[in-house]
C-alpha cells in the first residue's frame, strides 16, 4: 500500500505537466487504438502480478530456509512456509472457510465485507478531505495573505503523526455527545482518515484554483464577471486536471488512513482489525494472514481507480487550448 | 477616389451617436519596475467618433497594447483622463461597452467551439435559445458552422482566432478592442477577415480600436491611422484615410487593395512612421509587405 501512495504521488506532478506542453492538435490517437493501449495497461498490470509471484516462489525454492543475514541484519526473509506461504497456497486458502466450525463463511467473503465497511469509512473520511482540502484552496487561493498564514500549517500538519494517537483521537471523540447526536467509533477512523487526505487535496486545488492564465482571468474582467462567476466558470474548470491527481491521492491516503486507524483503535467489522486478528493466527494457518493484506491492496486500487473514473467523466476539462 | 474628410472622422452625423466612442487626454501610463520607471505612454491625446476605425501602428513596444487595455480598464493610466462613451473606463466595463479580441486567442480549453462564443452570452444572463441562435449566427459569419461543437485544441491557429472574434462580436458592442486579432492567420484568411471586418462594423456601426502591424491592413481598414513612436510611446501622427469612408466603407472590396489611392496612402503612413523622411531600407518592426 506504501507502494501504491508513492506511485499516486509521482503521479500528480506529471499528469499536470503533461496537460500543459500538451503538443498541438488531436494528438490523440484513434479510437481504436486507445482502446488497444488500454488493454495492453491491463496486460502490462497482469504481468507485473505474474513476475511478483514467480520471483516469490523461485526465491522460496533457491533461497536459504533462515533468509540472507548481513551483520546481523536479515535483508532477505526465511523461505519457510510459515513466512513464506505458496502463492497457490495463500490463494486457496482464500476459498476455505474461516474457521473450521460449520456455519463459518469462507475467507474471501470475509474480507470482502470487512474491505467494503473500511472504504465506506475511507470514503467518509474522503469527502470530509474533499470539503476541507476545497475549502481551504479556496480560502488560500482568495486572500494572498490566507495563504501565506495557512500554507505552513497545512504543511506541518502532516508532520503530527495523528495516526500515532489514534486512541487519543478516539477518547475525544466518546466524550462528544450533542443532543441526539453522538459520535460513533467509526467517525474517529473516518477522522483520521480525513487529516491524511486534506492535504493532498488542498495543496492540489490551490495550484489548480491559481492556475488560469492572465489572458482568461483578464477576459473574465472584460465581462465584468464576479468572484462566483469567475471561480464557476474559469477556476474550477480550470482547476480540474491539478484536482484529478490530487483527488486520486487523497483517496489512497484515506484508505491507508482507514486502515491503520482502525488497527489502532481496535476498531471492529474493517480490513485493518482482521489483519491483526489472522496475523494473530498465523503461527497455526500462515496462508490466511495473508488474505487481509491483498484485501487492503486491492481497496487501495479500488479507491484510487473509482477517481480515475471520475476523470474520465471529465475528460473535457483536461483539455488545453492548442498553442497555435 | 472619394471627397477628402476632416481628420477628426465622418460618421459623427448620427443623431444618436454624438458622444465620441473613446476620448484619451493628456494620457501618461508608466510601469513601475524593479530596474525603474517604463515611461510606456506619454501625453496621449485620441479622439475615436462612435462609429469610426482607428488603427494603431507603431514599433514593437510603442505601448498599442497599453494604450488599449488602458480603455479597457485593464489597467489604469498614470495621469490624464480616459473617457468610453462619456463614462470613466471602469463604468464602461461594467455597462459591457466594448468587445475584445486579444492577440492571443484565449479560448477556454474545456469548452467547445460554440460554448466557447456563448460564454459572455451566458455570463450575462441571455436565454438558452436566444443564446443558440445567436451563437450560431455568429459561427455562420466566421465560417466555423461546421465546428461548433469542437474544442479549441482541435482547431488551426487562424481558426482559433475566428472564434476569438466571433466571441468578441456576440453582444453587439459599440466598440470593439483588437490588439493584433489577425496574427496568426494566413494571408488568404486575412484579407478574408479583414474584408469582413469592415462589413461588419459597417452592419453594427461599432466604432473600432484596432492594433496592428502591418501597414496595408492598417490602411484598407481605417477611417484614420494613429502612427506611434516608442520609448516613450506618443502619437506621432494621426493619418486620414482617403478611402472613401461612409456608405463607401461598406464597399471596400478587394478592388481597393489594388487601387492607386491604396498605395499612396500605404506611402504616407511609411514616411508617417519613419518620422517623415523618406522611406529608406529597412523598417523596425513594421511590416511593409
Ligand atoms: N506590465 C508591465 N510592466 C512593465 N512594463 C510594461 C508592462 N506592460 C508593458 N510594459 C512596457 O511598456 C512598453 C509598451 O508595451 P506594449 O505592450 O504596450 O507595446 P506594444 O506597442 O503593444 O508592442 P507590440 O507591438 O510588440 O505588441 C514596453 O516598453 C513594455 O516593456
Ligand atoms: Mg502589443
Amino acid at each position: 500500500m506504501r507502494e501504491q501512495t508513492e506511485t499516486a504521488v509521482t503521479d500528480a506532478p506529471d499528469v499536470a505537466m503533461r496537460d500543459a506542453s500538451a503538443p498541438a492538435r488531436d494528438t490523440r490517437p484513434p479510437r481504436r487504438a486507445r482502446g488497444g493501449r488500454r488493454l495492453a495497461t491491463w496486460l502490462w498490470g497482469l504481468a507485473g502480478i505474474v513476475a511478483i509471484a514467480l520471483i516469490w516462489e523461485v526465491y522460496k525454492l533457491l533461497g536459504p530456509a533462515d533468509g540472507v543475514v548481513i551483520g546481523g541484519a536479515r535483508v532477505l526473509p526465511r523461505t519457510t512456509d510459515l513466512a513464506m506461504p505458496h502463492v497457490w497456497d495463500m490463494a486457496g486458502r482464500l476459498a476455505e472457510p474461516v474457521t473450521r466450525s460449520a456455519s463459518a463463511q469462507p475467507l474471501w467473503l470475509v474480507i470482502v465485507l470487512a474491505a467494503l465497511t473500511t472504504l465506506g469509512i475511507a470514503a467518509a473520511g474522503w469527502l470530509v478531505g474533499l470539503v476541507v482540502g476545497v475549502g481551504l484552496a479556496l480560502v488560500m487561493q482568495r486572500w494572498r495573505i490566507a495563504e501565506w498564514g495557512l500554507l505552513p500549517w497545512i504543511v506541518l500538519s502532516q508532520t503530527v503523526p495523528l495516526i500515532a494517537f489514534a486512541p487519543v483521537v478516539k477518547s475525544w471523540g466518546s466524550r462528544v455527545e450533542i443532543g441526539a447526536f453522538e459520535w460513533q467509533d467509526w467517525m474517529s477512523v473516518a477522522l483520521i482518515a480525513s487529516y491524511l487526505a486534506f492535504f493532498p487535496i488542498a495543496v492540489g486545488a490551490l495550484k489548480g484554483l491559481q492556475s488560469p492564465d492572465v489572458i482568461h482571468e483578464e477576459l473574465m474582467q472584460t465581462y465584468a464577471a464576479g468572484y462566483w462567476q469567475t471561480l464557476v466558470k474559469l477556476r474550477f474548470p480550470a482547476a480540474v486536471p491539478y484536482l484529478l491527481p490530487a483527488l486520486r491521492l487523497g483517496a489512497a491516503n484515506a484508505v491507508v488512513g482507514a486502515v491503520v486507524a482502525e488497527v489502532s483503535t481496535g476498531l471492529q467489522g474493517g480490513i485493518g482489525r482482521i489483519l491483526i486478528q489472522f496475523a494473530g493466527q498465523a503461527s497455526g494457518d500462515p496462508a490466511k494472514a495473508w488474505g487481509p493484506i491483498f484485501g487492503a491492496v486491492v481497496l487501495g486500487l479500488v479507491a484510487a481507480g473509482s477517481v480515475a473514473l471520475l476523470g474520465v467523466i471529465l475528460k473535457n476539462y483536461r483539455r488545453t487550448e492548442e498553442a497555435a | 477616389m472619394s471627397e477628402p474628410q476632416d481628420a477628426s472622422g465622418s460618421r459623427q452625423d448620427r443623431p444618436t451617436q454624438t458622444t465620441p466612442a473613446v476620448e484619451v487626454h493628456g494620457v501618461d501610463k508608466v510601469f513601475e519596475t524593479r530596474s525603474g520607471h517604463v515611461q510606456a505612454l506619454e501625453s496621449i491625446d485620441l479622439t475615436v467618433a462612435a462609429g469610426e476605425f482607428v488603427s494603431l501602428i507603431g514599433p514593437s513596444g510603442c505601448g498599442k497594447s497599453t494604450l488599449m487595455r488602458l480603455v479597457a480598464d485593464l489597467d489604469e493610466p498614470t495621469a490624464g483622463d480616459l473617457a468610453v462613451f462619456g463614462k470613466s473606463a471602469r463604468q464602461a466595463r461594467l455597462d459591457q461597452e466594448y468587445g475584445i479580441a486579444f492577440q492571443q486567442a484565449g479560448l477556454l480549453p474545456w469548452r467547445t467551439v460554440a460554448g466557447n462564443v456563448a460564454l459572455p452570452l451566458e455570463l450575462h444572463g441571455v436565454a438558452s435559445a436566444a443564446r443558440a441562435s445567436r451563437v450560431a449566427e455568429l459561427l455562420d459569419m466566421v465560417g466555423l458552422a461546421d465546428f461548433a461543437d469542437r474544442h479549441p485544441d482541435q482547431l488551426s491557429g487562424g481558426m482559433q482566432q475566428r472564434v476569438a472574434i466571433a466571441r468578441a462580436l456576440a453582444e453587439q458592442p459599440r466598440l470593439l478592442l483588437m490588439d493584433e486579432p489577425f496574427g496568426a492567420l494566413d494571408e488568404m484568411t486575412r484579407e478574408k477577415m479583414q474584408t469582413e471586418l469592415v462589413r461588419i462594423s459597417a452592419e453594427t456601426g461599432a466604432a473600432v480600436v484596432f492594433v496592428t502591424h502591418s501597414i496595408p491592413e492598417a490602411v484598407f481598414l481605417s477611417d484614420r491611422v494613429v502612427v506611434m513612436s516608442p520609448r516613450p510611446g506618443r502619437i506621432r501622427e494621426i493619418v486620414p484615410m482617403r478611402l472613401g469612408a461612409e456608405a463607401e466603407r461598406a464597399e471596400r472590396t478587394e478592388e481597393l487593395r489594388e487601387e492607386r489611392a491604396f498605395f499612396d496612402m500605404v506611402t504616407a503612413v511609411r514616411e508617417a512612421l519613419h518620422g517623415g523622411s523618406p522611406v529608406g531600407a529597412g523598417a523596425r518592426g513594421v511590416e511593409t509587405r
